[in-house]
């Protein structure tokens, strides 16, 4: 791995006296020890307790049933369970909207921002003012926003359409809860990307577009065939952020609609809750948290092998 | 990751001048306004939402606010405007006590987090010991550990769990929303990353003095490293006074209970008005706002040092 690569370089590399090591050996431990305790504890442990509770029948109250080992029970029901297909169907239309949209936006924002104009500062404190706000009091304010009937959004859509669309019932409409979810959350979350790829695009060398500006290139072939080219390190961290966060979905479902209608806002994290605690099945809620983390994982794992491959080419 | 060293340019560079863009001015002009147009109307998009929320929670004429929602005056003050609402969501809930809670259980994560992780990643970067590659293989693993995929066991493992006053359970306490979230991986390989890059030189020097690793670590690297702490000291507030998940299962009743899960009991309770939900709201979003105006410039390293590292 290239991040064990790059300590060696700080290794001191001469062999000292033994009593010397030791008391470093024990002084390394001794700082490191209480982070490793706290995430064994309730990282490691836990994780594999999940692992572990997959394969049985836990509830979440030890009632008269003895919890028992259920082998690949709670997996093979998890493949005829409508409720959790529609879960990852949610997460998986949530992600395909929401990361494309969002991380061109906070693309073009950025690029707006970067322009040697007066003022952008300001602009940029606008844009990325809702990162700061949390989540739930997004979510409550903007359920004021969708508000059936005579809300501000209901209104707006039908001024700019004349009358001719609306009004929505948003939030308890299968077929607009989880565009009205979306549109919060980007809302929220674009202007951390941009702050992201605006650090990128600083990193462009200028010289680059000087050279363009010289081959008579216009402002937007310079964007398809430098700064694209050149932020797509940054692109992929952005991506994959942002699908992360897209299957981590949870508390705009709390608060604004439970997971209705009809399922139309469940998300795999809303359902896993839902299972352990108002079902009480845990040794269930656990097979899904696995195979919850599994998806993270394949998100991740491409993302970690570029970063790998694209630091040992620098080393 | 060649791109985390750059930090966010606090201010762009002047205007250029007129005379050096190849465009006739015309042509400039017009692509300026274009440009501020969009700004501006990107900068509705983003503020109104808050405008909004700050606006109706100085109306306390319940009936008033809700009719406004149809037309622009929902973003104009006027009318019956008090502070009301807000006396009522005091009134309602105990709003201080959510307040106390949430400051106590984020001053003690940041607090806490800063010095373990900051400890665990200075042996990690810099004090050659057995097993170090492998433990820097680990922090980064547990990284894609998502906390939503242990929250079950979690919570029956801390439910057993005793605690010095004698109380056999965690549950609806501050320990539960404070120690799991101390150590943090991902706090641990941003303080690596900033360590592995401070010159070698200074703490050689300190070492063949005889000075001990605490030493180094307290007098040298931590003063050397205040822009990582910073960083991720602001990373941890935002992130944790969002949470929500976690203390909406572990709390039960008012004692314990945060902000978040506080603006969520309220917005369940009724009667439902409007206007002290919005008041809440804002005496939540108003301190935060406040200290990223002054503290601008840290939020958006923060932002920029997370992002590109994750």
């Amino acid at each position: 791995m290239s991040i064990s690569m790059r300590t060696k370089t700080s290794t001191i590399a001469k062999p000292k006296k033994p009593r010397w090591h030791r008391k470093e050996y024990f002084s390394a431990w001794a700082f490191a020890a209480p982070a490793l305790i706290l995430l064994l504890i309730f990282l490691i442990i836990p994780f594999f307790i999940a692992i572990y509770f997959s394969f049985t029948n836990q509830r979440l109250i030890s009632g008269p049933l003895r919890t028992n080992f259920v082998e690949l029970r709670n997996y093979l029901q998890m493949l005829g369970d409508g409720s959790l297909h529609r879960a990852l169907l949610n997460n998986s239309l949530f992600g395909m909207i929401v990361v494309p949209v969002e991380t061109s936006l906070a693309l073009f924002l950025a690029i707006l921002i970067n322009q040697k104009m007066r003022g952008v500062t300001v602009f940029r404190t606008i844009y990325f003012s809702p990162v700061v706000a949390p989540l739930v009091v997004v979510a409550v304010v903007w359920t004021f926003l969708y508000n059936p009937g005579q809300g501000l959004i209901n209104e707006f859509i039908k001024a700019i359409s004349f009358g001719h669309l609306g009004p929505y019932d948003w939030l308890s409409n299968p077929e607009l809860a989880l565009p009205a979810i979306m549109i919060l959350s980007i809302w929220q979350g674009v202007g951390f990307q941009m702050v992201v790829y605006l650090v990128g695009l600083q990193g462009i060398p200028e010289p680059l577009y000087e050279a363009a500006r010289v081959d008579g290139a216009g402002r937007w072939r310079q964007f398809w065939h430098i700064t694209l080219p050149q932020l797509r390190n940054t692109t992929i961290f952005v991506l994959i952020a942002t699908t992360i966060l897209s299957f981590k979905l949870y508390a705009q479902v709390e608060v604004m609609t439970q997971g209705g209608p009809q399922n139309a806002t469940a998300t795999v994290v809303w359902y896993v809750v839902h299972q352990s605690i108002d079902n009480v099945r845990v040794g269930y809620a656990s097979a899904v948290a696995v195979v919850f983390f599994l998806i993270v994982l394949m998100r991740v794992i491409p993302v970690l092998w570029s970063v790998i491959v694209t630091e040992e080419r620098e080393m | 990751m060649a791109l985390t060293t750059q930090k966010v340019k606090a201010s762009v560079t002047p205007p250029q001048k007129a005379s050096q863009r190849s465009l006739s001015s015309g042509r400039k002009y017009a692509w300026l306004t274009l440009n501020y147009l969009l700004m501006i109307l990107l900068a509705i998009f983003f503020l109104f939402p808050t405008v909004f929320m700050l606006v109706s929670s100085l109306k306390a004429n319940e009936n008033q606010l809700l009719q406004d929602l149809s037309t622009v005056s929902a973003f104009i003050p006027y009318g019956d405007i008090s502070l009301q609402n807000y006396s009522d969501a005091f009134h309602r809930l105990p709003f201080g006590l959510y307040m106390f809670n949430s400051a106590l259980i984020i001053t003690c994560i940041v607090a806490l987090g800063l010095v373990v992780n900051s400890l665990i990643a200075y042996a990690l970067a810099r004090i050659p010991f057995p097993g170090r590659k492998l433990l820097v293989v680990v922090i980064v693993a547990l990284i894609v550990i998502p906390f939503e995929s242990v929250v079950v066991p979690l919570l029956l493992m801390v439910n057993q769990f005793p605690w010095f006053d004698g109380s056999t359970t965690w549950i609806n306490s501050y320990q539960v929303q404070i120690i799991p979230f101390i150590a943090d991986a991902f706090s641990v390989f941003l303080f690596y990353q900033f360590f592995i890059d401070i010159p070698k030189a200074f703490e050689e020097a300190a070492l063949v003095d005889g000075a001990s690793r605490w030493r180094i670590y307290w007098q040298l690297v931590v003063p050397l490293s205040r822009p990582v702490f910073a960083t991720v000291a602001i990373w941890q507030v935002l992130t944790h006074l969002g949470d929500f998940l976690w203390p909406l299962l572990v709390t039960r009743g008012d004692t314990y209970r945060p902000l978040m899960v506080g603006m969520d009991v309220f917005f369940g309770q009724s009667p439902l008005r409007w206007g002290d939900i919005m008041a809440f709201a804002s005496m939540i979003i108003i301190p935060v706002l406040i200290a990223f105006l002054l503290f601008q410039k840290w939020f958006l390293r923060s932002a920029a040092l997370t992002g590109t590292k994750g």
